[in-house]
């Protein structure tokens, strides 16, 4: 099973390149979107590979060395870890991939040079994989580089003038972020000598955990990687960013991309490097607890369909890392209460999968309604309930399951940080959380009195049932969302347990093949702040 | 003396972000990035070097132990290549964007370029 590991990033990367040639071969050019479509599909069976050859030992961890030249007594060498966390975030980008990858054989038909929006899709896809696969840090700063470099492009599709004024001004924060992520991994090099995330967080106890450069790194990646996440106060650019790329696209960033390249990150990071601490556990509760109030608060006055949805990205990814900080904060106690971290953790993951599957299937059903009837804007919908049957029956399940009605998957997880956050002893967070929920039922409410009920305004006389492609996409997640939250119970034992307890572990997780040897790279003693 | 050259790199780091921070010209946004991207590049030379350090290539006869105590770290070397590149790719489309917006709003000024507010 272990050689299946580097093709979930081989595939897709490979087949970038291969449709980039073949789209100028008379006679296979159509074909682009075929060969996109199956690397997917081998993705998904590759991910689902793995996590069944992991049902004995849910928690096992699988690792791959390329390269593993001997360097004086430390092994040289690009780690792939896939381990329960990284199991879990492969199953999620992959199946979503998928999805998005059928829904956009119909909806990118309105677009030229089709093969170019293939091109960077497997592109970003394949390096999402590698970022939740690299086992050590500088791999996982390159490839979150190529996929957010891939989703400029891809905002600027459409080269109309909103669409590239969003992807500007999605490429000049993503840089900040991401030269912040490099001084991070540049600072924590210079301390320790390697990159491995292992052997960092091996090292960095011996280099003292609490001293200032590495605080100065942790800020760094804390920053960088909540630009990336998009939490408040560095969101500024998601309500550009989503709503101006293709439908698929859109779902594709939501769902996947602020959850790999930031959330995902950032917990590996502050749990399994840096150790969990009192003090990164507090950072992340306050971002997530910031994002999860003001993010619905902007939400409930929009008007455009995939403006809202964006907004409601970054309140759904608060209560995602709201929980994570919380099982950080409780594991770092004196009394660590393992049972009520891991169900902070549990409900944090599982939320993070269930917003994947509903937020993508909105932006779905949006790019589908936007298709028929040419807007995004609520009040010139109305009465899609009857013309778009297979849409409405969709978006609806979509909205319910955001919103957290039983018996639907976002119920179950909402639930569950609501608990998990009383039993913490935070209840005023829990009330909080409560509030949001109810604050996202209500800007639910409002899109399905507007959209779909009521009657039709404008193009929306004349619209008519989406694609058969896109339907199917939809209901594909429409599926997900409601076997998701009946399924609860085992899953929770082989995807989600495994993948909360790799983060319980803290910085031991990570096994480094080798903590003793020779370093190449002797620590700055300037920067640990005992210079000689 | 050391040290100097470290602030030296953080001031280059805060000159980049004040560009992106206070300008409104694109192309002096663009400057900006590069600024950004060259003060962490050059941070991350810096973290491999050595005084006095010799080329890190392997003499005939020579223990890898030996070379290790005298050649300069080679890793950074290696990673800011990457970076880099990395840079170039983000430039040459921040450039592309930049020719795209001026044929769509002619004009190079942030303060005009205004259609989505965050």
């Amino acid at each position: 099973m272990k050689e299946l590991v580097p093709l979930l990033v081989g595939i897709p990367l490979g087949a970038a390149f291969l449709i980039t040639i073949l789209a100028h071969v008379r006679g296979i050019s159509r074909l682009t979107g075929l060969i996109a479509t199956l690397a997917v599909a081998a993705n998904v069976a590759v991910s689902i590979a793995l996590w069944v050859a992991a049902y004995n030992d849910p928690g096992q961890s699988v690792s791959v060395w390329a390269g593993n030249w001997d360097g004086l007594g430390v092994p040289i060498g690009i780690e792939m870890v896939c381990d329960g966390l990284a199991r879990l975030m492969v199953i999620t980008i992959n199946i979503i991939a998928f999805v998005v990858i059928i829904f956009a054989a119909s909806y990118m038909l309105r677009f030229t040079k089709v093969w170019l929006f293939y091109s960077l899709f497997l592109l970003m896809t394949g390096a999402l994989n590698g970022v939740v696969l690299a086992g050590d840090l500088f791999n996982m700063f390159v490839f979150i580089e190529v996929a957010t470099i891939a989703s400029y492009g891809l905002v600027g599709f459409g080269c109309e003038a909103e669409e590239l004024e969003a992807a500007f001004k999605y490429l000049v924060l993503g840089t900040i972020g991401s030269c912040f992520i490099l001084l991070g991994v540049t600072i924590l090099y210079s301390l320790t000598g390697h990159l491995n995330m292992a052997m960092v967080a091996s090292l960095l106890p011996k280099v003292g955990s609490q001293g200032p450069a590495v605080l100065l790194a942790a800020a760094a990646l804390l920053g960088g990687l909540s630009l990336k996440a998009a939490m408040v106060p560095f969101h500024a650019w998601l309500p550009d960013a989503h709503p101006s790329a293709p439908a698929p696209i859109s779902a594709m960033l939501s769902g996947v991309l602020i959850k790999a390249c930031g959330v995902y990150c950032l917990a590996r990071l502050m749990f399994n490097v840096f150790g969990t601490s009192g003090e990164y556990a507090m950072i992340l509760i306050v971002l997530g607890a910031a994002s999860m109030v003001i993010g619905v608060f902007l939400a409930v006055g929009q008007w455009d369909f995939k403006r809202l949805l964006a907004y409601h990205s970054i309140s759904q990814m608060g209560y995602v890392v709201l929980a994570i900080g919380v099982a950080g904060e409780v594991i770092s106690r004196a009394e660590p209460d393992q049972a009520i971290a891991a169900l902070c953790l549990f409900g944090g993951l599982f939320h993070m999968f269930n917003h994947a599957a509903f937020k993508s299937l909105l932006f779905l059903s949006s790019g589908s309604i936007e298709q028929q009837t040419g807007t995004r804007r609520l009040k010139e919908m109305g009465g899609l309930a009857r013309r778009m049957p297979v849409t409405s029956f969709c978006c609806r399940i979509g909205a319910l399951s955001i919103a957290g009605v039983p018996p639907f998957n976002g119920f179950f997880s909402k639930l569950i940080i609501i608990v998990a956050l009383v039993l913490a002893g935070h209840p005023f967070l829990a009330a909080l959380a409560v509030l949001v929920a109810l604050m996202t039922l209500l800007s639910f409410i409002k899109v399905q009195r507007y959209a779909l009920e009521g009657e039709p305004v404008g193009k929306a006389v004349a619209a008519r049932e989406a694609p058969a492609l896109m339907g199917l996409a939809m209901l594909l997640l429409a599926v997900v969302c409601i076997v998701a939250g009946l399924a609860m119970v085992p899953l929770r034992e082989y995807l989600f347990g495994p993948a909360g307890e790799v983060l319980l572990k803290g910085s031991g997780a990570l096994k480094a093949k080798l903590s003793t040897g020779v370093s190449w790279q002797e620590p700055l003693m300037w920067f640990v702040g005992a210079a000689p | 003396m050391g040290t100097v050259i470290y602030i030296l790199a953080f001031a280059l780091l805060l000159f980049g972000i004040y560009a992106l921070v206070a300008k409104k010209n694109i192309v002096r946004i663009i400057l900006g990035i590069c600024i950004l991207g060259y003060a962490v590049n050059l941070l991350l030379v810096l973290v491999g070097y050595r005084r006095d350090g010799v080329a890190p290539i392997l003499a005939q006869g020579q223990s890898s132990v030996e070379l290790a105590k005298q050649a300069v770290d080679p890793l950074p070397q290696a990673m800011v290549l990457t970076s880099i590149v990395i840079g170039l790719s983000t430039t040459a489309l921040a450039v592309a964007l930049a020719i795209r917006l001026y044929e769509k709003y002619g004009t190079f000024d942030m303060n005009d370029i205004r259609n989505l507010r965050g």
